[in-house]
């Protein structure tokens, strides 16, 4: 039996979903093509590999192979860096999401977390407010004025829409009282008593938030910095080769991180109904020990996260195939006039709630 | 002085330096967010995480932005740069000078002053800690600040309304 330290077995825990956050992000565009398809009633990607399942693997030797061009007068580090800033805020912030409760091995007990800090949501949400530098850098430095246009309007959308994010995160966070996922996580299903997931407390603060993360991950009806019919491609219009791959990559690792986020903070994260029920049911009628009857519970877990993931990704798609993009002053009065207001409204109502013992 | 806080150090005085001294402005604010990383990395050295954070998220999330905002719309760089008289030069060599003087003459006889082992809380600079430190001991500086914000803020709007009668676009 070889001995992992506690340190080695983060970074396992990190590895796994660094390499899963860049799987699943492959394979979301691959979804979003058989999705789009499925929307419009065609056919869809289905030449690569059975049901095109190799595509994405096509798409990226495409990526890599094409030419790598620099336009005329840009600058040239800039430019570079740009994508590689957006890759790596887009991964940075997945490291304090519990995937899972603990598992233990022997006497060894493990998180299915990468780092548990007792500033987890601070941290996704620094995290999310340095995203908007890749897409300003890469559009500065492209010396285009489509370009800078897309990545001012990032600038100002991320911002305005911060706002609106952060105060639905303070109400979840005067429930909680804490800014630890893990514990979030944990309140939300509490062993023998009638309890609620997130949801049902912060119904209003949910969809400010599912709005803000549209408009963070520069999804439509919010993908302004890109909007083809007036800016070219927006801040990528002078992007080729893989630099063009690492900016579509990283929306893609942003709606899997962000959706990651609204299922621990909003559906439980890796509780699932019953689970309590399903353990103890294990230990009496079939002998199971506590111990592996817990292992198999977070596994189930981590399952179920999962699952709740992939349905928020899907709902991404398919507002994306759904709704129109919106025009830019609508964008900047839905953010400022109606989400700042309503989300004052949600910490206002939620105050009242608890000083009432509501919740 | 630990190696990490020694690198930390590093980082913060040379990207401090490359503020300075860069020609290229969006080269300094970048050089300006490294700076403030640094910073943070110190804050969690000194064991203040929520500072830490929110020096990320005030700072290089929302005022950095809007530095590289105005930034590029207003298209600096070395061309346009204004040209500073010598004697200006020369008014800010001094003042600069006779500032790092004082501070270097008040900090070099200062001793560390260390914490006891034994007695340390873990726990001080927590959220829940600071926040029951600013809303019991510090209320009313904290109040004031808060008056502060909202005379701000209010300002900020009345500069940027629209007079009436004045168009959208």
């Amino acid at each position: 039996m070889i001995e992992i330290p506690t340190l080695g077995w983060q970074s396992i825990v990190i590895f796994v979903v660094f390499a899963l956050s860049l799987l699943i992000a492959t394979y979301c565009t691959y979804a979003e093509r058989v999705i789009a398809a499925f929307l419009q009633d065609r056919v869809g990607p289905d030449r690569a590999g059975p049901y095109g399942l190799a595509q994405p693997l096509a798409d990226a030797v495409k990526m890599f192979t094409k030419e790598e061009f620099f336009p005329g007068g840009a600058n040239k580090a800039l430019f570079i860096f740009g994508p590689c800033l957006a890759m790596i805020t887009a991964l940075m912030s997945s490291a304090v999401i519990p995937f899972g409760n603990n598992v233990s091995f022997g006497n060894n007990l493990f998180f299915l977390q990468g780092i548990e800090v007792n500033i987890g949501m601070l941290w996704i949400f620094g995290v999310v407010s340095l995203g908007v530098y890749g897409v300003m850098i890469g559009g500065w430095a492209s010396n285009n004025k489509f370009s800078l246009l897309g990545a001012i309007r990032a600038a100002s959308q991320n911002i305005s829409y911060e706002l609106a994010m952060g105060m639905s995160l303070i109400a979840v966070l005067m429930i909680s009282g804490t800014l630890s996922l893990r514990e979030i996580t944990l309140q939300q299903s509490i062993a023998g008593e009638w309890h609620f997931w997130n949801i049902v407390k912060q119904p209003l603060g949910f969809i400010i938030f599912l709005v803000c993360a549209f408009a963070e991950t520069n999804r439509t009806p919010f993908d302004l910095p890109e909007c083809e019919t007036e800016l070219v491609g927006g801040y990528h219009t002078e992007y080729s080769s893989m630099k063009l791959g690492l900016y579509l990559f990283s929306e893609y690792v942003n709606i899997f991180v962000v959706s990651a986020v609204m299922s621990v903070l909003y559906f439980g994260g890796f509780n699932f109904p019953f689970q309590y029920e399903l353990r103890d049911w294990l230990v009496s009628n079939h002998d199971w020990t506590l111990a592996s009857a817990q292992n198999l519970i977070t596994f189930l877990g981590t399952a179920g996260l999962f699952l709740k993931i992939f349905a928020f990704i899907f709902f991404f798609m398919w507002i994306r195939w759904t709704l129109p993009r919106f025009r830019y002053d609508q964008l900047m009065r839905l953010g400022w006039t109606m989400l700042i207001p309503l989300a004052v409204i949600n910490i206002l109502i939620t105050g009242g709630l608890i000083l009432f013992g509501v919740i | 002085m630990s190696p990490l806080f020694l690198f930390l150090a590093f980082v913060a005085l040379l990207s401090a330096l490359g503020v300075v001294f860069a020609k290229n402005p969006v080269h300094s604010v970048l050089f300006l967010i490294l700076t403030f990383f640094a910073l943070s990395g110190h804050y969690l050295l000194l064991n203040a995480q929520f500072l830490a954070a929110v020096n990320i998220i005030v700072y290089a999330g929302a005022i950095m932005v809007l530095f590289l905002f105005v930034i590029m719309f207003l298209n600096l760089n070395v061309d346009t740069e204004p040209h500073k008289p010598a004697l200006a030069k020369i008014a800010a060599a001094v003042a600069g000078g006779s500032l790092l003087l004082i501070m270097v003459a008040a900090m070099k006889d200062v001793q560390p002053a260390g914490y006891d082992a034994a007695t340390f809380n873990s726990q001080i600079g927590m959220v829940d800690k600071l926040g029951m430190v600013l809303y019991t001991q510090y209320l009313l500086p904290f109040e004031l600040a808060s008056v502060l914000f909202l005379v701000a803020m209010v300002g900020a709007v009345m500069l940027g309304k629209r007079e009436l009668g004045e168009r959208n676009f």
